[in-house]
């Protein structure tokens, strides 16, 4: 509460207008950027509301590689927009718009009316932390407390890599995936790839090590690797792994099986499936947080990547 | 008598793990599809074919435990109680749907086993990679939906079952099935989207994800407050969206006709109904102050509409498997009745109805995968599934046709099957209730049920003296294995009645008793 109340007042209505903007432009391109420029506002939202794990999180996942999704598509789609020509009618639209107002005003009165102060599990999480040995709280909840919910999370990654993988064609299986193949690579972005790598996977390691205490951890450090990956691809520098690889796909479910692994232990060690023995709660949950890191990196540069294209269409590069 | 000794010292193995036998279901599928992607080729077949059978070993063993125990099994994951942790709970409905998931299931993976192998020469093709660890993802999701006692662990789940759900319903990959896919992922998506703003407003007002302090918070607050009543209504139609409930049923019919069979089985019979027992959650478990008549027969009028729309479009389909899928629109509207008949002003009937209820949901389960299965094995062999043209097939494929008849008396409701004690239940209810019009739209749905399948029939069994002649003949296990199913759905109704006791396992309020 430190700054004055116009930087939220300001922050609020760049937020509603970017919203605005991204539903009324008509471009898919254009909106696929305001979307990009809308998750950045609201990480600051984020950090206004001192949560600066979510805000992390929103920045890299929400509009970081979600943009780069919605760009990636946005510029594979044809040039006359098939959006154009099967628009709703004015009547459906005008139905669309009172229905979608009705709701946003009603939940915004029903959150006007929630119990102040809300009622938190942060306190009872402050209190248990120490069992855990990680000083963040949110890496906490993430790998002890509601460790179930993480694991689930990261095995729904994997299957969004096995649904895009499945939309192939037949033949296509056992190729290299192609939506990252760009002209050949203009000099400035190989060197960017060469050189901005070493960095990047420092940054990564670095946000992986002090989620443990503070704000940061495997899902943000994976995005600045799986950027780093993707850049090397973007400048064809590499070319991606085959889908039919089996070093790539062991990495992509390593993170998940470590984490089924330890739980699995714990029912004998620690009385639970998921629990952590006494003392060694850091190290494990340390080494979970790396093996999810690797597998998440692969999975979201994978997702990236797109399907698997038949060997002549990829075209081999040197 | 060897075999029936192995047989209990293995149950009684079994259920001597305690709760920690909830793990079983939940992370059986889930290890097996990481292991399955990680080794591919021919593995991720034999992994599923490997694990089914002891998923129904462990689902018998949870029903054994709640049944002789009479109360649920809970076990805290990590050993974090809530608020704080996790809980896993089966209480009398998660374990009815265990056990029927996974007869369903094993039914499947046996049936699907030469369709989606890898054939000599490859080393791996798409659609059998993804179609078995696609399998193991549905199963491990519908299980963690069935026995989640956390609302976000719930999201979680119905994460994992839409992720792998829908990329069954393009497995062929064709342009129209493509099209469907993307219509069922966006009423999905939007059904967890509300479902998730519902979570977090429960969160907001009481503190919790915990079902059960939840439902002891609200019950505390006397009055509902409105945020509860907004979560109920956002949840219930985000979980309606992905039931298909009339009028939110668009996506349903193309998805469910175009994907392969054995996924098309496995999405009728139990996908969409991993939703609807999350609205049962809510509103008999979280907020039983929801269900007031007046808001229960929204709940009702919408199912009514369902059974009469889905039977009167089902009649005038022309293919067969379009024929089944919209028959799935009118018998989910069946589930939906149990809400207004549950808010019986004479008494307490919530467990009969529930029972009712449920064992609509297990006999159509049987009877739909068991249609879809029976439909793809004509479709294959005559090459089409046009209705029209199905004269001789009686005779050409006369074991898969009986099996389609069966499933279909089943639905319709004859003595024994589990439709027609279900339906025996709901009316007796109605009636007690004085909602007798409920009564006449079952009746209603029955006649539709019956006239479609006449139809079928009708153009089945002509033609004898010509029949067509077959691309290719479905292996005979094949056709046993679908007349199985079949069967199953006709014999529920031969349950004793203690076993179907085991509904009302764990329901607080539950009055019991009273069952035929």
């Amino acid at each position: 509460m430190s700054l004055p109340a116009p930087v939220d007042l300001g922050l609020a209505a760049l937020v509603l207008g970017l919203a605005g903007w991204v539903i009324t432009t008509s471009a898919t391109y254009r909106a696929a950027e305001g979307f990009v420029a809308y998750g950045l506002v609201l990480a600051l939202v984020w950090v206004r509301l001192g949560s600066v794990d979510v805000a992390l999180t929103e920045a890299a996942l929400g509009s970081g590689l979600t943009g780069l999704l919605l760009l990636r598509a946005a510029a594979r789609l044809p040039a006359d927009d098939p959006a154009e020509t099967t628009r709703p009618g004015p009547g459906v639209r005008v139905v669309a718009a009172v229905l979608c107002t009705a709701v946003a005003g009603a939940l915004a009165a029903v959150v006007l009316l929630l119990p102040e102060p809300a009622p938190s599990l942060a306190p009872a999480v402050a209190a248990n932390l120490s069992a855990t040995g990680v000083g963040n709280p949110v890496t906490g909840v993430l790998l002890a407390f509601r460790a179930v919910d993480t694991l689930g999370e990261s095995i729904v990654l994997v299957l969004a890599l096995v649904g895009l993988w499945s939309l192939a064609p037949d033949d296509a299986w056992g190729g290299r995936p192609g939506f990252l193949r760009g002209p050949a690579a203009a000099s400035p972005l190989r060197f960017l790839a060469q050189v901005l790598p070493p960095f990047g996977i420092l940054v990564g390691i670095h946000l992986l090590w002090i989620g443990a205490d503070h704000p940061g951890g495997k899902f943000q450090g994976a995005t600045v690797l799986a950027a780093m990956w993707v850049l090397v691809l973007v400048a064809g520098l590499r070319q991606p792994p085959r889908v039919t690889s089996r070093p790539m796909r062991g990495l992509a479910v390593f993170g998940s099986l470590v984490f089924v692994g330890i739980g699995t232990a714990g029912a004998w060690l620690a009385g639970a499936f998921l629990a952590y023995p006494e003392g060694l709660a850091k190290p494990l949950i340390l080494s979970i947080e790396t093996a999810l890191m690797l597998s998440v990196a692969v999975i979201l540069g994978l997702l990236l990547a797109g399907p698997p294209e038949p060997d002549d269409a990829a075209g081999v590069r040197s | 008598m060897v075999s029936v000794q192995w047989l209990g010292g293995l149950f009684a193995g079994v259920t001597g793990l305690g709760s920690t036998l909830l793990l079983v279901p939940v992370m059986l599928p889930l290890a097996g599809l990481l292991l399955a992607i990680a080794f591919g080729g021919r593995h991720p077949r034999r992994i599923v074919l490997a694990l089914l059978p002891l998923g129904l070993v462990a689902a018998v063993g949870i029903a054994a435990v709640v049944l002789e125990a009479d109360a649920p099994l809970r076990y805290d994951l990590g050993g974090w109680a809530p608020p704080l942790g996790v809980t896993l709970q089966a209480d009398g409905l998660s374990a009815v749907l265990l056990l029927v998931t996974s007869v369903v299931m094993l039914a499947v993976g046996l049936y699907a086993w030469p369709g989606f192998g890898v054939p000599p020469g490859s080393s791996e093709t798409r659609t059998s990679f993804a179609f078995w660890t696609l399998l193991l993802g549905v199963w491990g999701g519908l299980n963690l939906v069935f026995l989640g006692q956390d609302l976000f662990t719930l999201y979680v789940a119905l994460e994992l079952l839409t992720f792998s759900a829908v990329p069954l319903v393009c497995l062929d990959g064709r342009a129209d099935t493509l099209q469907a896919a993307l219509r069922y992922l966006l009423f999905a998506l939007l059904g967890s989207i509300l479902y998730v703003l519902g979570t977090a407003l429960l969160y907001g007002q009481f503190g919790t994800l915990d079902i059960g302090l939840l439902r002891d918070r609200l019950a505390a607050a006397g009055a509902l407050p409105p945020a509860a009543i907004a979560a109920a209504a956002l949840m219930t139609v985000g979980l309606l969206a992905k039931t298909a409930l009339f009028p939110l049923h668009l996506w349903l019919p193309p998805a469910h006709a175009g994907a392969p069979p054995a996924a098309s089985a496995i999405l009728s019979a139990l996908v969409v109904k991993a939703s609807f027992v999350l609205i049962v959650r809510i509103w008999f478990d979280l907020m039983p102050a929801l269900l007031t008549r007046s808001a229960a027969e929204v709940l009702g009028v919408l199912g009514a509409v369902a059974i009469v729309y889905g039977g009167a479009l089902a009649l005038g389909q022309a293919r067969l498997k379009l024929l089944v899928a919209y028959s799935t629109l009118a018998q989910l509207g069946y589930l939906f009745l149990i809400f207004p008949l549950a808010t019986s002003p004479a008494g307490n009937a919530t467990g009969e109805v529930l029972t009712g209820g449920m064992l609509q949901l297990a006999a159509h389960a049987c009877a739909k995968a068991a249609m879809f299965l029976a439909a793809g094995l004509i479709a294959t062999s005559l090459g089409h599934d046009r209705i029209g043209e199905l004269a001789g097939v009686g005779r050409a494929l006369p074991l898969s046709v009986l099996a389609f008849g069966i499933a279909g008396l089943a639905l319709v409701g004859i003595e024994p099957s589990g439709a027609y004690l279900a339906k025996t239940l709901l009316d007796g209810a109605a009636q007690a209730s004085g909602q007798w019009g409920w009564g006449l739209v079952m009746q209603i749905g029955g006649l539709l049920t019956a006239a479609y399948l006449i139809r079928v029939f009708f153009h089945a069994l002509s033609g004898f003296a010509r029949p067509p002649a077959l691309r290719a003949r479905p292996a005979r296990y094949q056709e046993l294995l679908v007349l199985g199913l079949a069967l199953c759905s006709l014999a529920l109704g031969l349950l004793p009645p203690a076993y179907l006791a085991v509904v009302t396992v764990g329901r607080v309020a539950a009055a019991g008793g009273g069952l035929p």
